[in-house]
């Protein structure tokens, strides 16, 4: 028996299949994660049935199946949760029905799926157009015509308004408060009165004349849109809405197959490229998108050379002995330190510290509104840059270590210096190593959130850090970023019901954005590696 | 052959100059060298003549690569070493601190034992060191390429692969890259060490066909493990043993009628 077992460890087999197993389950594990985000993330966008479910006691409930399971301590029950949305009407934007009382159950082609800018959903069926108070079309079909006339144009106008209220009317109180900050600065310098505050003084009225013409236009845009629409809702509550917010009607129990994928390309791309409304929980994610790019782009450009720069006088230039090795523990271990402690460092040197120093002496007029010294995309991708640095020291240093002493004494036994050495041999070929280090901090960077909480992200960024006005990139600006957006959606919203698809398909976002810049930075190395492989010997 | 060393010979102090009456290129004093506490050269003292073949020969560890890599101040790289004695070249101590080490390497090129091709296209190992010098038009780099590859006999078999990666040529033609490279920068001496020793023979061959070409232009010292390639490319013949300078000699008279008796018995395979 004994000997048999010792045959059995001799053999190996057992080590085969502990090793494989632990792959088995790891991948098992992960690629659950990655089911479920997709399965949450993928549905959100679907234009699912509407089911109009008649109960035992006469009542009736509209809306769309999004969860069935069985009745808690009942036998062989299930029961559904119907979103039947219109929560200004009833309050709840779901409902859960127990199907033993539904009596009957109809997909009616006429239930109207209205989206618009408050209140999420709007599910029930046409009833008539008004214009100013007058009914202009009634009955289902005519007043389906009528709106899709009038929908393009509402579109525009209300297009039209936000870029008014964006951009022409930024664009002014942005002028303005130059302005205003360059006149208090000349009063701090003890110029209040003279040639030169009078001269800035008389810019501000044409200003002001610019501003009450674009606020004019904002009010006759307004008042022009004087069109509602009637819709009555399960228990015949009627909704008067007005056209100007809404954004898209579809009968999804009448739409084809095709029709819907086409209608769920739309979503998703509303998703990507859009805003967000309803306090995160509807519309896109674009800000949060383009925040955590360009949070880490930044971080990149700091990290790279800063770690690089350290890994090569750690593995060059310093003698090797037990301060270099401490150094090194420590650096590796750096990367073990919770990432909110970084947080905090970063408010306090960067922010408090660094940012308040840059305000008392270049924006001391702005003051005590704070400029750079509060949190923004510049800190965030400073502490960022801090936390990922010993990534990239590492792999680096790893990637020095692995060149073949031989390269480095061709170079110098032709006359070579030491420094012409490390540029013209060694950088390329530890390049690869610094993308690979660059590709971990990428990845952890994307994914990080507790940091970056502290030192600038923000639920909703009225504007994104680059735009149309001087200096163009602005990065005293606070953003928005897809972890914290995850956060604030799936915990911090007042709706999480409503918002939890939303949060799977950001996760999934997020994922394919890490994803993305990873596979841009290994196609990168790959090319690298290509060109400067190290030789064979 | 065994029977003509006297034992008065080897009792002869090792370090005594050779009666080599030729243009000496480079002449050794009373050189030791230690890495750390460890002596690895033991006051050696020859000179090298100009536009000859000189190898070393010695069992492994014996210190002929560390006196090669003094000729071009290599063993600066390593922490820890202290040099003794002097090396003279053209009039000059090349330890002297006040020297650039770099210009002495423009003097000296080097092969090293395992060839070591950039990872770049074989013009740009070859446009290497001229670049390194200051060369930067294109057209005199492309002379300088295709003379040194001439020189290094390559030049027929690379000309039309020259935008190529050099880590695409076989291991000879690697070999003889970087003897190209070595002499694009048309140094006075050039340093082999063990340049055949990861090479067949056919390529072993071509390489030693190739000092002997060179030789008229550059003085070579070589290194090398295996005594027929010594006894086949050199000149002068060193023998080496724990770090001293046993025998320096011209390479027929060492290997035909040695002086001393632990030459003797390194040559005919009683040890080593």
């Amino acid at each position: 028996m004994r000997t048999r077992v010792r045959r059995i460890f001799a053999s190996g087999e057992p080590f085969i299949w502990l090793t494989g197993g632990a792959l088995t389950l790891s991948l098992l594990l992960v690629a659950g994660l990655i089911g479920l985000i997709l399965y949450n993330g993928l549905g959100f966008f679907w234009p699912r049935d509407v089911l109009r479910a008649t109960l035992a006691d006469g009542k009736i409930l509209t809306g769309q199946i999004v969860d069935r399971e069985p009745v808690p301590g009942a036998v062989d029950q299930h029961r559904i949760k119907l979103k039947v949305a219109n929560r200004d009407l009833y309050g709840a934007d779901f409902q859960w029905v127990d199907e033993k009382q539904i009596t009957r159950r109809e997909y009616p082609p006429d239930i109207a799926v209205i989206e618009r800018t408050e209140w999420g959903l709007l599910i029930g069926v046409l009833k008539e157009v008004r214009d100013g108070g007058r009914p202009v079309a009634v009955g289902a079909g005519a007043t389906w015509d009528e709106v899709q006339r009038r929908l393009p144009e509402a579109a525009r106008v209300r297009r039209e308004i936000q870029r008014i209220e964006t951009d022409a009317i930024g664009v002014v109180n942005a002028q303005q408060e130059k302005i205003r900050l360059r006149l208090k600065g000349l009063e701090l310098r003890g110029i209040g009165q003279g040639p030169e505050a009078e001269a800035l003084r008389a810019q501000l009225a044409p200003l002001q004349e610019k501003y009450a013409l674009e606020e004019a236009r904002l009010v006759a845009l307004r008042t022009s849109q004087s069109a509602t629409v009637v819709v009555v809702a399960d228990g015949g509550k009627e909704k008067e809405l007005p056209l100007s917010q809404v954004v898209d009607v579809r009968f999804p129990n009448a739409m084809s197959g095709v029709a819907k994928s086409a209608y769920y390309a739309g979503r998703v791309w509303e998703f990507v490229a859009d805003d967000p409304r309803e306090s995160n929980t509807e519309g896109g994610v674009f800000p949060a998108i383009f925040g955590t790019v360009m949070m880490v782009l930044i971080m990149s450009i700091v990290v790279t050379p800063l770690g690089v720069l350290a890994a090569f006088y750690l593995r060059e230039y310093a003698r090797q002995g037990a301060f270099v090795s401490a150094v090194r523990i420590a650096v590796n271990n750096l990367a073990g330190v919770p990432s909110i402690v970084f947080g905090v460092f970063g408010v306090g040197f960067f922010i408090y510290l660094v940012g308040g120093s840059i305000d008392r002496f270049f924006y001391p007029e702005a003051l005590p509104t704070p400029t750079y010294g509060t949190g923004g995309i510049l800190w965030a991708a400073l502490t960022l840059a801090l936390l990922t640095v010993p990534v990239v020291i590492v792999a680096t240093e790893e990637g020095l270590a692995a060149i073949p002493r031989g390269a480095r004494e061709a170079s110098l036994a032709l006359s070579a210096t030491k420094l012409e050495t490390t540029l013209r041999v060694v950088l390329p070929a530890v390049m690869p190593s610094i993308l690979t280090g660059l590709i971990l901090a990428m990845a952890r960077a994307a994914g990080e959130v507790a940091p970056l909480m502290i030192t600038g992200v923000v639920k909703l960024a009225p504007a994104l850090p680059l735009d149309g006005t001087w200096p163009f990139l602005h990065m005293d600006r606070k953003f928005m970023h897809l972890g914290f957006h995850i956060y604030d959606v799936g915990f911090q919203s007042p709706n999480v019901d409503a918002a939890r698809p939303m949060v799977f398909a950001t996760t999934l976002l997020l994922l394919l954005i890490v994803v993305f810049l990873n596979l841009f930075a290994i196609s990168m190395r790959n090319r690298l590696r290509r060109k400067y492989a190290t030789s064979a010997v | 052959m065994p029977g003509a060393v006297s034992v008065t010979a080897s009792l002869k102090p090792s370090a005594s100059p050779a009666p080599i009456m030729e243009m000496p290129m480079v002449e050794i004093e009373h050189l030791s060298l230690w890495y750390g506490t460890k002596i690895a050269l033991k006051d050696i003292s020859m000179s090298i003549p100009k536009h000859r073949v000189t190898a070393y020969i010695g069992p492994s560890g014996c210190g002929k690569s560390t006196l090669l890599r003094c000729l071009n101040r290599m063993n600066d790289l390593v922490d820890g070493v202290r040099i003794e004695g002097s090396i003279r070249m053209g009039g000059t101590d090349i330890n002297d601190p006040g020297l650039d080490v770099t210009d002495l390497r423009k003097r000296v090129g080097m092969v090293f034992q395992k060839s070591n091709p950039f990872p770049k296209s074989v013009f740009e190992n070859v446009a290497y060191g001229p670049r390194i010098l200051g060369v930067r038009n294109q057209s005199d780099l492309e002379g300088i390429v295709e003379r040194s590859l001439k020189g290094a006999a390559l030049w027929d078999e690379v000309s039309d692969r020259l935008r190529d990666s050099a880590l695409g040529l076989s291991g000879g033609q690697q070999q003889r890259l970087c003897i190209a490279r070595a002499i694009a920068v048309e140094p006075d001496v050039l340093l082999m060490d063990e340049p055949c020793s990861a090479l067949d023979p056919i390529a072993t061959a071509k390489i030693e066909e190739l000092m002997l070409d060179l030789k008229n232009s550059y003085t070579i010292v070589i290194v090398t493990h295996n005594m027929q390639q010594a006894a086949r490319v050199s000149d002068h013949t060193g023998f080496m043993l724990l770090g001293e300078l046993v025998e320096f000699g011209v390479t027929r008279q060492l290997f035909t009628n040695p002086r001393e008796k632990q030459t003797e018995d390194y040559i005919t395979g009683r040890f080593g």
